[in-house]
C-alpha cells in the first residue's frame, strides 16, 4: 500500500519532483517557499537520482539556469514567492519563446512591492496574462492541496513535455505552509539521454553525428518569420485552451448561487458553500484547476443557471475579469477579496454572498 | 467526529510543534488532517498560532474563524480567541502567563498550571506537551499511544531518548486536568 | 589553371575549419570576433569536440554566433549565459560548455552572472570579448570603456565623477577560488592570434578535466564604434586599450603553462 505521509505543502513539492525524476531544481530563497530548496538540499536527491540542486545567486539567474537546462531536454524547475517570480519574468518569457518545458513555481505572498510574508493571490493577472514581454501564455496550476502540490508536479512535467510549455503551478502561502496528509507518487527513473534524444530532437545536446545543429534562439530579427512564430504559438495555445481545460465543480446542480474561487481560497469557500446549505440557501463551488486555459466554458453554462455569481479572490478582483469576459447572460457577478496578507475565513465569505445578494 | 482547534502563544513556547503533534497522532489514528500554521516574523518571538483540524471526513477549509477547542499560553491569544471558541467549546488556557483570566461562560474553562509544573520537569522544553496531556484529557481526540507513535515518527532517531520525559510531560498534563 | 586545378589537398596551406560555415558574417569589416570565431572553431575541431560542444551565445554582437560555428548552441538572455552553461554542464557534465560574450554583456548586466559562476567554480569556459564599447546597440559606453573615450552616450568623453572607472573585471574573477586560469589576449597579429587559441585551447580542455571555471579575455578592436579604420583601430587598441588592460595570464592554477 502506498504509504500516506504528513507534510507541508512546499515539502511535498520537494519529494514529488525528486520521484518524478525531474533533473534539475534551481532556486533561491524567499519567504514562504523556503522549505522546497531546503528539503530539497536536505534529502540529497544527487546521491539517488541524481538530481542537480542548486542555490543560484538570484531569481534571475535561477530562471535562466531552468532555460539552460530546459534546452538541452532535462526535466527542469525553479521555485519562487512574488518578489522572486517578478524577477523571473524575463527568463519565463523566454523560455516560453523558445517553447521549453518546465516547471516553475509561484508560492503567492502579498504585494506589491516587498509587500508582505502572508498569502495572496494578488499575480493571477502575471500568472494568466503573460507576465513578460511578448504574447505568451503559460500553461497555469492551482494547487488547493498539499495533495495537488505533489500531483502538479507530475501534471505540469506531463503538460509541459506534451505541449513543449512552461508550466506554472500557481500556489500560496497557505498550500505552500499548511500540513495534510499525501500520498507521494513512485518513485520513476530520470530519463537517459536516448530517451530525450528521441522524444526531444530540439534538444541541444552537443551535435551527434549525422544531424545538424540544434540551435535554440528566441532571437528573429526578420517580421515577417517572427510574425509566423507568433501565429505558430497562438495556433499552439488555442489546441491547449481546447484540451487542457481542468477544474471542479461541487454542488452545482441545483445552485442558485455559484462562488468561484481557486487555490486555498476555494476550500474557504466550500466549507463558506456547507455553512450556506445548513441555512438553506443552495450554493455551489466552481473551482478552476486551469487558471489559463481558463474554464470558459463552465462559466458560459453555469451562468445561465444561477442567480448570482460570487468570485472570491487573495486580491482586488482579478479573476472575476475573466469570469466576466464568459459569462453567458447578464448574470450579476460580485467580487469578495482580502488583500495584504489576510486570509478571509468561510464566515466572510458566507456573509459577502449574502450582503451582495440580498440573501435573508 | 469533527474538531476545529486553534492553539497560540508566543513563539518559541513550542505552539506550532505541539499542533504537529497532534496532527502527527491524527494522522496516526486514520484521521484527516490538516495543521496550518502561522508563519514569518512570528516564528522569531513573536506570537504564533497553529489552526489544527481533525476529522474522519475530508476537511475543507484550512482557515477558520471559529474554533471548537483553544489552547491560550499568552495573554494577546487569550483576547484574540476567547471570543472565537464556538458556544459549548473548550478553552484551555495557563493562569501563569495571563493578567486577564478568561470569562466566558457558555464554554468549558480548563486552567492548567503547566508552567509550574514544568518547573518540576528535567526540561522546561516540554512545556508544550505538558499543555499537550491536558488537551487530550479534556478533549479526547486521539490516544496518548497515538501521540507517541507520531512523535517517535517525527522525531529524529539522536532524540528519541527524549521520548520518556515527553510522555511523562504528557501525562503530567492530563494529571492536571480534573474529571 | 582554373580555381578547381588549384584547390588540391597538396596545395592547401591553410583552410577554414570545417565547423565555420559558408554564412555571410554580419561583423563589420576589421572586428575581432571574426578571428575569434574561427579559432574556437579550430579549437573544437583539433579537440575532436564537435559532438559534444553546446556554446551559450550572449545578447551583443554575438548574439548570432550560432549562424558561424556549426556546433550546438544556446542564446541567452543579455548578461545570463554563465547561469545559462551553469546548468547546461551541471546537468550535461560529459559536454564541453562555453559562453561567448561581451563586455556589456558580462561586465554589466551580466556581472552577478559572471561572478557566481567563476565562484562556483563551474567547469565551463568563458570567451570574453573587450572592446570597451556597446557595438551592437550602436557604439554606447561599456562599463570597460576607457575615461576619456566616445561613445553614443559619452559623447564628450567618459568622464569618471559621472560615468565612474572602466571595469578591469579579468583580475577581479582571477581573485576568485573557483577560476583555474585567466588569461588576457588579443587577435591583431599573426602572433597574437596564435597565442589566443593556445589559450582557448586551454580553457576548454581546463574545463573538460574539471579544474574550474576558465575565462579567455581577448582585448579586441570594434572599428564601427571607435570610428577607426581596421588598421587604426588596432593601433589604438595596442597604444590605449593594452595599457588599460595588458594582455597575458592573470592566473593559471594548472600544470599547464602557456
Amino acid at each position: 500500500m502506498e504509504e500516506v505521509r504528513l507534510m507541508k505543502g512546499n515539502e511535498a513539492i520537494a519529494h514529488a519532483a525528486i520521484r518524478y525524476g525531474v533533473d534539475g531544481y534551481f532556486g533561491y530563497p524567499i519567504t514562504p517557499q523556503s522549505e522546497i530548496l531546503e528539503t530539497l538540499e536536505e534529502l540529497m536527491p544527487w546521491e539517488t537520482t541524481g538530481m542537480v540542486v542548486l542555490q543560484a545567486e538570484s531569481e534571475v539567474a535561477a530562471i535562466n539556469m531552468v532555460y539552460g537546462g530546459a534546452s538541452t531536454g532535462k526535466a527542469v524547475m525553479t521555485s519562487s514567492s512574488s518578489p522572486g517570480v517578478s524577477l523571473k519574468q524575463e527568463g519565463i518569457s523566454y523560455i516560453a519563446a523558445g517553447e521549453l518545458p518546465a516547471l516553475i513555481i509561484n508560492c503567492m505572498r502579498g504585494g506589491p512591492g516587498l509587500g508582505t510574508l502572508q498569502p495572496s493571490q494578488a499575480d493571477y493577472f502575471q500568472a494568466t496574462k503573460g507576465g513578460g514581454h511578448g504574447d505568451y501564455h503559460l500553461i497555469v496550476l492551482a494547487p488547493a492541496t498539499v495533495q495537488e502540490m505533489a500531483d502538479f508536479v507530475g501534471l505540469g512535467f506531463d503538460l509541459a513535455y506534451k505541449w513543449r510549455n512552461p508550466v506554472l503551478m500557481l500556489a500560496d502561502g497557505v498550500v505552500g505552509q499548511m500540513m495534510e496528509k499525501v500520498v507521494l507518487p513512485e518513485q520513476r527513473p530520470r530519463r537517459t539521454e536516448r530517451e530525450i534524444a528521441e522524444q526531444c530532437p530540439w534538444a541541444v545536446t552537443g551535435r551527434p553525428e549525422g544531424r545538424g545543429p540544434n540551435v535554440l534562439t528566441t532571437l528573429e530579427l526578420d517580421p515577417l518569420k517572427m510574425e509566423q512564430h507568433n501565429l505558430h504559438l497562438q495556433k499552439k495555445y488555442d489546441a491547449i485552451s481546447a484540451e487542457e481545460v481542468r477544474y471542479e465543480e461541487i454542488d452545482t446542480e441545483d445552485a442558485e448561487y455559484l462562488v468561484m474561487a481557486f487555490g486555498s481560497v476555494a476550500r474557504i469557500c466550500q466549507k463558506a458553500v456547507e455553512e450556506a446549505r445548513e441555512q438553506g440557501i443552495k450554493v455551489g463551488l466552481l473551482r478552476p484547476i486551469t487558471l489559463w486555459p481558463f474554464p470558459a466554458e463552465a462559466v458560459a453554462r453555469l451562468s445561465n443557471k444561477v442567480k448570482g455569481i460570487l468570485v472570491v479572490e487573495l486580491n482586488a478582483g482579478q479573476m472575476i475579469e475573466d469570469v466576466r469576459l464568459n459569462l453567458d447572460t447578464r448574470v450579476p457577478v460580485h467580487h469578495f477579496g482580502r488583500m495584504g496578507g489576510i486570509v478571509m475565513d468561510p464566515d466572510e465569505v458566507l456573509g459577502a454572498l449574502k450582503e451582495k445578494f440580498n440573501i435573508q | 467526529m469533527k474538531e476545529e482547534i486553534i492553539m497560540a502563544g508566543f513563539g518559541g513556547q513550542g505552539v506550532l510543534s505541539m499542533g504537529k503533534i497532534l496532527a502527527y497522532a491524527g494522522l496516526m489514528d486514520d484521521l484527516e488532517v490538516t495543521w496550518m500554521p502561522s508563519y514569518g516574523p512570528e516564528q522569531r518571538g513573536g506570537t504564533a498560532n497553529v489552526t489544527v483540524i481533525l476529522s474522519d471526513q475530508p476537511i475543507s477549509s484550512p482557515v477558520l474563524n471559529r474554533y471548537d477547542t483553544a489552547v491560550i499560553l499568552n495573554q494577546q491569544s487569550l483576547d484574540k480567541f476567547e471570543s472565537k471558541v464556538k458556544p459549548g467549546g473548550t478553552l484551555i488556557y495557563d493562569p501563569y502567563s495571563l493578567r486577564n483570566l478568561p470569562t466566558r461562560t457558555d464554554i468549558r474553562l480548563v486552567p492548567v498550571e503547566a508552567m509550574e509544573a514544568t518547573f518540576k520537569l528535567p526540561s522546561a522544553k516540554v512545556y508544550n506537551m505538558v499543555l499537550l496531556g491536558a488537551l487530550l484529557k479534556s478533549r479526547p481526540l486521539v490516544s496518548v499511544d497515538a501521540v507517541m507513535r507520531g512523535l517517535k515518527k517525527t522525531l529524529p532517531e539522536r532524540h528519541h531518548h527524549l521520548l520518556p520525559l515527553n510522555k511523562e510531560a504528557i501525562l503530567k498534563g492530563m494529571e492536571l486536568v480534573g474529571e | 589553371m582554373t580555381p578547381e586545378q588549384i584547390k588540391k589537398p597538396e596545395n592547401v596551406v591553410a583552410q577554414r575549419p570545417a565547423l565555420l560555415n559558408d554564412n555571410t558574417m554580419h561583423y563589420c569589416p576589421g572586428c575581432s570576433h571574426g578571428v575569434v570565431h574561427k579559432l574556437v572553431a579550430e579549437v573544437i575541431e583539433e579537440m575532436g569536440a564537435e559532438h559534444i560542444a553546446i556554446g551559450v551565445a550572449p545578447v551583443g554582437c554575438a548574439v548570432m554566433a550560432y549562424n558561424y560555428i556549426d556546433v550546438d548552441w544556446i542564446e541567452a538572455a543579455h548578461g545570463r549565459a554563465p547561469a545559462v552553461a551553469t546548468a547546461v554542464k551541471r546537468l550535461n557534465p560529459s559536454r564541453l560548455v562555453f559562453t561567448y560574450q561581451g563586455d556589456g554583456d558580462l561586465a554589466a548586466i551580466g556581472t552577478a552572472e559572471t561572478i557566481h559562476a567563476a565562484n562556483r567554480g563551474e567547469n565551463i569556459a568563458i570567451i570574453f570579448i573587450n572592446n570597451g564599447i556597446y557595438g551592437m546597440t550602436g557604439g554606447q559606453m561599456a562599463p570597460t570603456t576607457l575615461e576619456g573615450m566616445v561613445t553614443a552616450t559619452t559623447p564628450y568623453g567618459r568622464r569618471v565623477d559621472l560615468n565612474g572607472h572602466h571595469l578591469n573585471i579579468s583580475p577581479l574573477l582571477a581573485q576568485l577560488e573557483g577560476t583555474c586560469y585567466v588569461t588576457r589576449q588579443s587577435v591583431h597579429t599573426a602572433a597574437a592570434v596564435r597565442k589566443a587559441k593556445k589559450a582557448i585551447r586551454q580553457a576548454f580542455e581546463n574545463s573538460m578535466k574539471g579544474l574550474g571555471t576558465s575565462v579567455v579575455e581577448i582585448v579586441s578592436t570594434c572599428s564601427s564604434g571607435w570610428k577607426l579604420t581596421p588598421a587604426k583601430a588596432n593601433d589604438w587598441m595596442v597604444e590605449h586599450m593594452f595599457e588599460a588592460y595588458p594582455v597575458g595570464d592573470i592566473k593559471n592554477t594548472t600544470t599547464q603553462k602557456s
